[in-house]
This record gives C-alpha cells, structure tokens and sequence, in this order.
C-alpha cells in the first residue's frame, strides 16, 4: 500500500516538474514554473520518506539542517553579478551528492555480496558522471570567480590526453560490469573521471563558462538518471532524463546565442593550441 | 535485463524527449533563469542520498548519505532560492512597461 502512495506520489512529482520545465520557456509564466518546480521538489521526498528501506533518522535530519544552513546564504546572499560561479559551485555540491551515494550503494552491495553487472554498470555511471562534474564545476567555479586564471590553459597534445583519459576509465567501467566486485578499479575509475572533469574545464575561457556550466548540468542530470537505474526508483530516471537533456539543447542554444559553435566551445583547444604558441614564442 | 528495466528504459526516452521538446526555442533572457532553475532540479538525487542516509546499515554509510543529504539539499535550497530571486527582478521590468502603454 504505502509502496503504491510513493509511487503515485512520484506520478505527480513528475507531472508538476514537466509543468515546471515548460512554464519555464515563457518569461510571464517563468516564476510559477519554479514554483512548480519546487513543490515537485516537496512531494517527491516527502514521498520518498515513507519509503521502508528508510530505517533511521539521526543522519537524515542532520544532513537536512546542514544543507538548508548552507544552501539559505548561497540563494540568499550573493550577488546577481556571481550568478554562473554559484551555480558551478552549487552543481558541484550536486554531484557530490550523486557520487557519494554512488560510492555508499556500491560499498553496501559489496559488504552483502549482492552487486549484479547491470546495478555495477549504472552506478558506475553515476559515480563517472558525478565525480567528472564534481570536479568541472570547482574547476568553473574557480575560473569565474578568479581564484584561478580565466584564460584558456592550452598545452599540446591536450585533446588526446583527455581522450586518453576517457578511454581509460571507460575501460575500467567495462572490467568492472564484466567483473564486479573490485573496489580498486572502481576507485580508479573514479578518480580517472575527476582527472578528465579538470582538464575539460581547463582549456575554456571565461567568456565560454556558461555553456560548460550548463552542460555539466547536463551531466549531473544523467548521473541522477543511473542513480535511478541502480535503485528501481522512476522519480529519479524521469527527472534526470529531463534535467540532463534539457541541460543539453541549453548548453547549446547558450552558444548559438553566442554565435559560437557548440564544438568550438568545447574544443576550441584543437584549432586554438598552436596559435597561442606561436603567440607565446613572437 | 529484467522487464522492469526495459519499462525504465522508456520512461527515460519519453522524458528525455520532454526535456528536449519543452526548452526547444527558448529565448536568451531566460537561459541563466532557466539554468538556475534546472540546476535546482538536478538535486533530485536528494531522493537515493536519504534511502542510503536512512538505510541504518552503519555509521559509514549514514555518514556518506548524511554528508550527501547535506550537499543535495543545499544544492535544492539555494537553487530555488536564488531562480526566485532572479526572476522577481526581471518580472518587474515588463510590468511597467504594460503600465506604460494603455
């Protein structure tokens, strides 16, 4: 019974976040889609609270009171100006919350012995995702706020390395669905992910930030979407799927309204690398 | 792959097609609203970080959910918070200027 209630719950969560995305399109019905958006938000954990794997409350409420003292000031108190550097910051935040229950869930079926290659495969994914954004986003974030150099950081070869670096983890995802159960591979797959999350920021200027941020947005939403996959809960494949493709076509109509390509932004390294070379020796 | 997972498999292409159908043709005003908005959404992961918060299977796993509530709802929270904000600064600017011209 209560099993049914979560779920219609969840039904109407994502009926209100659809209504939400939508509304949001239009700039005299944008405010009510946040709002919309919001009390998606409350119905789908205050449903997700009734739910029976959910034994024990201390940490619960203690990561609940921690996040709202934290998040209030990061709405609240900061400028209009630092708009994209808090949302980096705040998508780190996210991610890091995918990521880590990526790594709980992961730990937890390791200790039962209970992992299958598909529950591997989709948390694999949401820990690649996670820890990829985790850290772009602090990269991002650093860039824009100037803790760090805004311009583009080039050095040869820098494309294949990254490529270099997907591959890598990639294979590391496949040896772990092929085999689960090595916390080591697991591990480094994560960290590979971490490695590529800082050097894909780090060849793109100031200017471009936005179109990254929204597209680790992106990122964010599909880690959601293997989160689903891993633990049977729908809420989190819908919204995600909508978060992390809706992220997508923004990233790009954000650089269309640059007039810049979408590929040119994120690769600009290619064509820029010997340039700035050149620029250097002159 | 069990039934259950071919069912999830086409909800997340249904939605994704939402999510690609509903912000096609949006303006430029609206991105950063917009981008503000979606990143609140994104800390739906709030939902797996309380089942692994509450699961009681340890201090560990408690701790990492705990610490992973914390950093979602902060995400949720200041996300809506601060889309509020900005979008009741530019709801005032079209406001006027309906005034204006009747």
């Amino acid at each position: 019974m209560t099993h049914t209630i979560i779920q219609l719950a969840y039904l109407g969560a994502a009926l209100l976040f659809i209504s939400a995305l939508r509304a949001l399109g239009h700039p005299d019905t944008a405010r009510r889609g946040m709002q919309f958006a919001a009390f998606g938000m409350a119905v789908a954990v205050a449903a997700t609270l009734l739910d029976a794997r959910i034994v024990s409350w201390q940490w619960i409420v203690a990561g609940l009171i921690v996040g709202t003292v934290a998040g209030y000031p990061l709405g609240m108190h900061i400028k209009m100006t630092a708009m994209p550097q808090r949302i980096a910051l705040s998508h780190a935040f996210g991610a890091l919350a995918a990521s880590l229950v990526g790594i709980g869930e992961y730990a937890h079926g390791l200790v039962h012995g209970t992992l299958t290659s598909f529950q591997t495969a989709s948390l694999g994914f949401e820990v690649l995702f996670g820890s990829l954004t985790v850290t772009g986003s602090l990269m991002a974030f650093g860039k824009l706020q100037e803790i760090l150099p805004g311009r583009p950081l080039l050095f040869r070869g820098q494309n294949w390395l990254n490529l270099g670096l997907i591959v890598l983890a990639a294979a590391a995802l496949v040896a772990e669905i092929v085999t689960p159960g090595h916390p080591l591979v697991f591990g480094s797959m994560a960290v590979l992910a971490a490695l590529v999350g800082v050097l894909f920021v780090l060849p793109i200027g100031g200017a471009d930030m936005p179109v990254v941020v929204s597209l680790l947005n992106s990122y964010a939403g599909l880690a959601a979407v293997a989160t689903g996959f891993a633990l049977d809960n729908t809420i989190l494949i819908v919204v995600g799927a909508l978060d992390g493709l809706s992220g997508f076509i923004l990233s790009m109509a954000m650089s269309r309204a640059m007039n810049r390509s979408f590929a040119n932004v994120l690769f600009g390294a290619f064509g820029a690398a010997p340039t700035v070379d050149a620029a250097a020796a002159g | 792959m069990s039934d259950t997972t071919i069912i999830q498999l086409f909800v997340f292409m249904l939605a994704g097609f939402v999510g690609i159908q509903t912000i096609h043709r949006i303006p430029p005003l609206l991105h950063t609203p917009l981008m503000a908005a979606t990143n609140a959404i994104s800390g739906i992961s709030l939902v797996a970080a309380l089942v692994l918060a509450g699961s009681g299977e340890g201090w560990l796993a408690g701790l990492l959910g705990a610490i992973a509530v914390a950093c979602a709802t902060a995400n949720i929270v200041g996300g809506f918070l601060i889309t509020d904000r900005m979008l009741a600064m530019f709801n005032r600017r079209p406001n006027p200027k309906n005034g204006a011209t009747p």
